[in-house]
């Protein structure tokens, strides 16, 4: 088969990832300007060698109409030649390094950087009253608030209680996945519950939030920024880091009810995604799969074919997906337990394992990585398959 | 509207004696709860295909025909899926958590957000047989719930 012509066409040559969790007194802008600022000096890069700029505002950007022009402004860039807003909830950021990708490709802009920040996280009170980090994310509101359903949660929550019923999905298998990760959490010191040990027990004990989803089921919510400048593969070659080539990349938007399909966009994506790289997913080496929840993780398990439709769970329980175990699955902490960035949680921790940067967290072969990203109710997805080598 | 605004909680809501927030009612959704009021339960159907479909949108993603009845349903049918609330997302339900939401799957196809009344939250199962009942929130809102058939 002929080689893609986009495999290994260009790299994420820069990463930047601003100080992440309850981080009070910048706004969203703020901490957009640091990241991208870190993202160039990782990569040795002027402000002035960037033409791209494409922005995942979070929702503390709420009232910014053109959120990426306002981000240019902020940074004085001038002279851009490629310049949005993208919006597919937690699938952004694999999507907007896709775009990148395919623009320095087609030589229409040179370095691009992708960026995603978030404000929603407030100063506690004084009185000690308790402000709900997750309020912004409540916002189901119609004629549903008569019968008390609100909110992302509880949304995906009906998607886990069916696949609970359909395939035997059970608490443990979801406390699986939240325990490995917060294994891999103390080890990442950058990671919001780095000091706090997590055991199955400690799990099944925390408190509901919404059934059958405990605390510990759901991501964090993190104020921070954190980017990646993408550049052409000969580009990135004469760099600072080492680059990260994209040597596959997918977009999958099923569409109709996730209630129905209990399935995210991955299953459109895999195949694509890895024909176009030459891979296989024996050639994977660490896994980082978009976890707004323990669920959603079983979910793409299955998808991306780890495991059959329905073995998600008892796959994710039995192999081990925490440090020393048999499959390197969200080897920062993930959204659960180091910090939610949305999509480019993922993409940064893939970054840093392929740069070999993991520390005590350091996968030993590291040379390609799966990223996943997911947005809505299963409802947006986008694969990325990055690798240490361009590819033959 | 009989309702009074809440102490806390988001400023759009009106709420029922007791402080649960009213149903916010879109022009789309009216006749829904037009047919509450008069003890039926009803769904949309499509004009152009036929197909039934809950909640109400003003267009039809099979044939994209903008006209829509709505039909009345048998008010059976099983729970599809449920979630029980824990965490208190309005201050109405600070009394009543926990609680199950349900996706009930009606007999005719469609499948709706409501509760199960007189059934404990842990004693609701997917798959468990339903039907409707009428609450009377105020004189102008009536509320479709379900109840465990044949119990």
């Amino acid at each position: 088969m002929p080689r893609h012509p986009l495999c290994g066409a260009a790299a994420i040559a820069g990463l930047g990832i601003t100080a992440q969790g309850k981080v009070y007194g910048q706004s969203a802008l703020d901490f957009a300007v640091e990241a991208v600022s870190l993202a160039l000096a990782d990569a040795g890069l002027e402000r002035s060698d960037l033409d791209g700029l494409l922005l995942n505002a979070g929702l503390a950007w709420q009232d910014f109409g053109m959120g990426s022009f306002q981000l240019q402004q902020a940074m004085g860039l001038r002279n851009l030649r490629l310049s949005s807003n993208m919006s597919l909830g937690g699938a952004t950021a694999g999507a907007m390094i896709q775009h990148a990708i395919e623009a320095v490709a087609s030589g229409r802009a040179h370095a691009v950087a992708c960026v995603f920040s978030d404000a929603t996280l407030k100063p506690p009170r004084p009185s000690g009253e308790r402000t709900s980090s997750g309020s912004a994310y409540g916002f189901s509101r119609g004629w549903e608030a008569a019968y008390g359903f609100f909110g992302v949660i509880a949304m995906y929550a009906l998607v886990a209680q069916r696949h609970m019923h359909r395939f035997g999905t059970t608490q443990d298998h979801l406390g699986a996945v939240a325990v490995a990760q917060r294994k891999w959490a103390n080890l990442n010191p950058q990671a919001q519950l780095h000091d706090q040990p997590l055991t199955l027990a400690e799990y099944h004990a925390s408190r509901w939030v919404v059934e059958p989803f405990h605390l510990y089921d759901c991501c964090l919510v993190s104020n921070g920024g954190l980017a990646v400048v993408v550049t052409t593969a000969e580009r990135a070659r004469d760099l600072r880091r080492p680059p990260v080539y994209v040597r596959g990349m997918a977009q999958g938007h099923l569409g109709g009810d996730p209630l129905e399909t209990l399935s995210s966009g991955a299953v459109l994506c895999a195949g694509p995604a890895f024909r176009m790289a030459g891979l296989t997913l024996a050639d994977v080496d660490v896994v980082q799969l978009y976890d707004c929840y323990t669920f959603t993780v079983i979910v793409c398990l299955e998808d991306y074919g780890f495991c059959a439709k329905g073995e998600g769970g008892p796959y994710a329980a039995e192999h081990l997906t925490g440090p020393g175990g048999l499959l390197a699955l969200n080897t920062g902490g993930g959204q659960l337990s180091s910090f939610y960035m949305w999509g480019m949680t993922p993409v940064s921790e893939a970054v840093i394992q392929l740069r070999g940067d993991g520390g005590q967290r350091q996968v030993a072969k590291h040379d390609v990585a799966l990223v996943s990203g997911n947005g809505g109710v299963l409802s947006t997805h986008s694969t990325l398959l990055l690798a240490r080598e361009a590819g033959a | 509207m009989s309702g009074e605004k809440p102490a806390s909680g988001s400023p759009r809501d009106t709420v029922a004696p007791g402080g649960r927030p009213l149903p916010q009612i879109s022009a789309e959704m009216a006749p829904f709860f037009e047919a509450a009021r008069r003890q039926q339960l009803v769904v949309q159907r499509c004009r152009g295909c036929g197909v039934l479909r809950f909640p109400a949108r003003d267009r039809c993603s099979a044939c994209l025909a903008r006209e829509a009845d709505w039909a009345p349903v048998s008010g059976r049918g099983t729970v599809f899926s449920f979630a029980v609330m824990h965490q208190i997302y309005h201050p109405g339900f600070a009394s009543e958590v926990p609680y199950a939401v349900v996706l009930v799957a009606l007999e005719e196809g469609p499948r709706m957000v409501s509760n199960v009344v007189g059934c404990p939250p842990g004693e609701i199962r997917v798959g468990m047989p339903l039907e409707v009942v009428f609450e009377t929130v105020t004189p102008e809102v009536t509320l479709p719930k379900f109840r465990v058939a044949g119990g």
